[in-house]
């Protein structure tokens, strides 16, 4: 297990303020807030893709890198057939045999009847998925998940969010973040609520939307819902 | 036209042409590859100042790169101990370091383009150092194809460098280039010409055959 992850008081630059929580597994954690709050980043240094300025990110078990996988807004696939992409990630991971995992995880996300098709010519939703799939091959402990849907039609985020339902399911800790307040309530069990590179709320998921405790969380809620 | 191309002289010049320049695109893929990749993910100081030099050497004259390497090779120069002037080897020398920044500057931009997308999702992997530049290298092979042909390309159309350094001695030092001047001056206008036409027909099937590779790619791997 490498869950609890302590974030003990990291920055990074100007755009993360010094900042420590503690994040356990079960709940779904939402990471909220507007374009350029620092949703992003803040999820890289959890990942381990910046260095915190100050601060410390802690993990509480050995050999977390493996444990964790993260799934990012654009996905990024290699010049090869689908499911070489997956097994590329299961044979950098060493944990057996790559293509025979790689095809299950196709499998799990519905993309098996895609799987010797050439991984950049799929379609927005299908490459999301597909990303979805490397990171369910490695059965990760902890799923990263930067806005992933941020640039998808409502059908392919439908799908989308199954897969993540089903990671959920499974027992993978989900760590979302999105600006999207009805996938935030729909996947969510807890929300972090950030605004300017701060974290100025953080409460379960039913309580934020019907009670928030900070104005600017109500300004955020009343701006964003006529797009959620 | 008959005639011209059942010109004896004609395909040994043309054989000695694709040596010295298949040759010298050998040695500079070999050193020009592994360096634009290097400049492309390395960060180090002065890696702005390289960028901006590479990239002003694609347009170094052939003349002046014959004249450096005449200098150096000739009998009073610090190389000139090794007798290469006015030989085939000092053509491949002289060329080589005219392609050399063509093939590292177009080579890191195809890598660093590369890398800028890959970088964050193969650190996610776990996946770092040679493992990572082999996945990068692997990815943009035809754009580093595109890169070696554009070297080939100037260096079997360039005539300054292998006139100085290799002396256009017929049947020694003669490729397509030199020849075409030479028979020009001489007027020898249809054997010029037929060497002229011969010279475009091959770069025009490199460039073809590259044209083809990448379209095939792109379908093939997007």
């Amino acid at each position: 297990m490498i869950l609890p992850l302590r974030l003990e008081g990291i920055s990074f630059r100007h755009i993360i303020q010094p900042l420590s929580l503690e994040i356990g597994a079960g709940p779904s954690t939402i990471i909220l807030g507007a374009n350029g709050a620092g949703k992003s980043v803040l999820m890289r240094l959890m990942h381990g893709l910046l260095a915190p300025s100050a601060g410390r990110v802690a993990w509480s078990g050995p050999d977390a890198r493996r444990k964790q996988a993260m799934v990012f807004q654009r996905p990024v696939m290699l010049r090869r057939s689908a499911l070489a992409n997956v097994a590329y990630a299961v044979a950098a991971a060493g944990i057996g045999e790559a293509e025979k995992i790689a095809m299950e995880a196709l499998r799990e996300v519905g993309l098996a009847h895609l799987a010797h098709r050439p991984a950049r010519v799929l379609s927005g939703g299908e490459q999301q998925r597909l990303a979805l799939a490397r990171a369910w091959a490695l059965h990760p402990e902890v799923l990263f998940l930067d806005e992933p849907t941020a640039s998808l039609d409502p059908s392919a985020t439908r799908e989308i969010e199954a897969v993540i339902r089903a990671f959920d399911a499974s027992g993978t800790k989900i760590v979302m973040a999105t600006h999207n307040l009805g996938q935030a309530r729909r996947l969510g069990d807890e929300v972090l609520f950030i605004h300017q590179g701060r974290l100025v709320e953080r409460a379960p998921v039913e309580r934020f939307f019907r009670q928030p405790g900070t104005a600017e969380a109500a300004a955020f809620i009343k701006g964003e819902l006529p797009w959620a | 036209m008959h005639n011209i191309l059942g010109h004896p002289q004609l395909w040994d010049i043309v054989a000695l042409s694709l040596r010295v320049s298949l040759s010298a695109v050998a040695l500079a893929t070999l050193a020009g590859l592994p360096l634009g990749a290097a400049i492309a993910v390395g960060r180090f100081p002065g890696r702005a100042a390289v960028i901006v030099l590479l990239n002003a050497l694609m347009g170094l004259p052939p003349v002046v790169v014959g004249l450096a390497v005449y200098l150096l090779l000739s009998r009073a120069g610090p190389l000139g101990d090794l007798g290469l002037l006015f030989t085939p080897a000092a053509m491949v020398a002289a060329q080589t370091i005219l392609i050399l920044p063509i093939i590292a500057a177009l080579s890191r931009q195809a890598v660093e383009d590369a890398w800028r997308e890959y970088a964050e999702q193969l650190r996610s992997l776990g996946v770092d150092g040679l493992r990572a530049a082999l996945t990068v290298l692997w990815d943009v092979r035809f754009s580093l194809l595109t890169a070696v042909l554009a070297g080939l390309g100037r260096a079997s159309a360039e005539v300054g460098a292998v006139m100085i350094v290799g002396g256009n001695i017929d049947g020694v030092t003669r490729v397509m280039t030199t020849a075409i001047a030479l028979e020009t001056s001489k007027g020898d206008l249809p054997l010029a010409l037929g060497l002229g036409i011969v010279l475009i027909a091959i770069v025009l099937v490199l460039n073809a055959a590259a044209f083809l590779v990448k379209e095939a790619a792109q379908r093939r791997y997007g």
